[in-house]
């Protein structure tokens, strides 16, 4: 009692526990049916293939090493797009917050911008870079850029104007007004932008890497199909889910450890 | 006094707090030669937002230590007039003059609403009270001897999510005292608490004014906090002071005694009488 009081962080920094074990519960219950199905002759191996075979296929590449390399091929590309389009998204979200001019210059032509579908843009992303790197961290970036723009801005907008006169009255200079009241106050607002960046992010990746690509995950699956290796295109379906999950779960990691303070993130 | 000086903590620079207590009394007794508190002058003040003229010409002078308390109905312009005081809006026409040159942290504002970072612990929520001064090397003692005086020492380290409404209220009272303010304007800081809460915030008030002599404006609805806790009540109709009543009430004041009982009556009367037609209440 007394040395969580005192040591309130130390809470923090645990992972969940007790709820982490049953979340995994219905993955794992639809694995063993789905294993008993094809075990039975119930489901033809042609349709889907046995769990079994497919973590069976999974080893065979990773054996020869070439799922670690498309892997890190698709999480370099996810990664570095994601920096490139959520940095800018937060900057123009931040510099249209702060400053009326910016907003006025710039949030009418970003709004008509968004209402694209960026996925639409692939012919022309093609067309400009070919099946380049480029392409893909293109494609990204601007897929990741608009839901980090709107909800800092949103963050930024929606602060307590009460607290913002309260700092103002404390002296506080513009830099520590930002720093103290206005950024953690658009936190949590900016946190749902970057979890729904995440999602856009990997669909945004699998479309352009099935399309137009030369390694990656997307790519090991559009040579299986023509391979017919059935067993390797339900194993990068399945690696899509888990590194979903994956960055989901840092995403909530990370919430936790900067939003301590919020009520929701506080078990008494 | 006895309260005063229970509340006297051994590590609180006690030969100033003894001082203190000593030049309170004196200004009680309408000495305004020296003291920690800062006289307040307004000349023909003059605000409107809009076409709404909300102070039409007010004049007003508060002697330094003196405990203000402004009533008035809704609207009647009483908030608005404890913001112009506080600077946090501008002046349309007339002056407020403090005696000399005051530094902001010389005047401090409490609010209805306590107003603190959630996401800063209690402790650092008070360090924000001492404005420029926050780099300071002792600005964590000023700010744990602060939130001694309003009895929060073992709440430093929360956040401010996990507090009660009276104790946010305390959290924001030590933020305020911090920087040992001269002028100290309170905008109804009770009015979210409920009765019990609020009486023993009152005594809270009442207490560290008697401590540290700083001049208290004190914003209210609450005609009975008023009289328990001012030397002087101003009663605002229409933009204007309509009446100027002094308390002559020896202290501690008995909450409920007759005396007491008496001027909020009349107080009210003088309230109700003047504004028969104004219904938005």
């Amino acid at each position: 009692m007394s040395l969580i009081e005192i040591l309130p962080r130390v809470r923090s920094l645990r992972l969940p526990r007790a709820d982490g074990l049953a979340q995994w519960i219905v993955p794992l219950a639809i694995l063993v049916v789905w294993q008993a199905a094809c075990a039975t002759g119930w489901v033809p191996a042609r349709v889907l293939p046995a769990p079994s075979d497919v973590a069976l296929a999974g080893w065979k590449l990773l054996l020869s090493g070439e799922l670690a390399r498309n892997i890190w091929v698709s999480f370099w590309r996810a990664g570095i797009g994601f920096v490139i389009g959520g940095g800018i998204g937060f900057a123009f979200g931040l510099a249209n917050g702060l400053s009326q001019l910016s907003n006025k210059l710039t949030d009418t032509s970003l709004q008509m911008v968004r209402n694209i579908p960026h996925l639409a843009l692939i012919p022309l992303v093609i067309l400009w870079f070919g099946i380049d790197e480029s392409a893909k961290l293109f494609l990204v970036a601007l897929g990741v850029f608009f839901p980090i723009y709107i909800n800092t801005l949103h963050g930024i907008r929606t602060v307590d104007p009460q607290l913002i006169e309260m700092g103002r009255i404390y002296s506080m200079s513009d830099g520590e007004l930002f720093r103290r009241v206005i950024f953690p106050g658009a936190l949590p607002s900016i946190f749902v932008g970057i979890r729904f960046a995440l999602g856009i992010m990997w669909l945004t990746l699998i479309v352009a890497e099935t399309i137009a690509a030369s390694s990656g995950l997307g790519y090991m699956a559009m040579q299986a199909r023509e391979f017919m290796q059935i067993d390797v295109v339900v194993l990068s379906i399945l690696i899509y889910a888990l590194l979903g999950k994956l960055a989901d779960s840092a995403s909530r990691v990370l919430e936790r450890l900067t939003l301590s303070w919020h009520p929701a993130f506080q078990k008494q | 006094m006895q309260e005063a000086l229970q509340f006297l903590s051994p590590d609180a620079e006690p030969v100033d707090r003894a001082d203190f207590i000593e030049q309170a009394r004196l200004l009680r007794r309408g000495s305004e030669t020296s003291s920690r508190g800062l006289p307040l002058t307004i000349r023909a003040l003059r605000k409107s937002f809009g076409d709404n003229e909300v102070l039409r010409g007010i004049d007003l002078h508060i002697p330094a230590g003196q405990f203000v308390a402004i009533v008035g109905r809704s609207g009647c312009g009483k908030s608005t007039l404890l913001r112009l005081i506080a600077g946090l809006e501008t002046i349309d026409a007339g002056t407020i003059g403090f005696g000399e040159d005051a530094r902001p942290e010389d005047i401090r504002v409490m609010f209805q609403e306590p107003r603190l970072l959630p996401w800063a612990r209690v402790l650092s929520n008070v360090e924000v009270g001492l404005g420029r001064q926050r780099a300071s090397a002792d600005a964590q003692a000023r700010a744990e001897r602060a939130l001694g005086e309003v009895g929060l020492d073992d709440k430093r380290a929360q956040w401010p999510a996990v507090l009660s409404g009276g104790q946010k209220q305390r959290v924001a009272l030590a933020r305020a005292l911090v920087s040992h303010p001269r002028v100290l304007a309170f905008d109804e800081p009770l009015g979210a608490l409920d009765a019990l809460t609020r009486i023993s915030m009152q005594r809270l008030l009442e207490r560290v004014w008697r401590d540290q002599a700083f001049t208290a404006i004190l914003v209210t609805h609450d005609v009975a906090e008023a009289v328990a806790l001012a030397d002087r009540v101003l009663v605002i109709e229409d933009g204007r002071i309509a009446h100027d009543v002094s308390v002559d009430i020896p202290r501690p004041r008995r909450r409920g005694s007759a005396g007491l009982a008496a001027l909020e009556g009349s107080i009210l009367r003088d309230l109700l009488s003047s504004g028969e037609d104004a219904s938005d209440q």
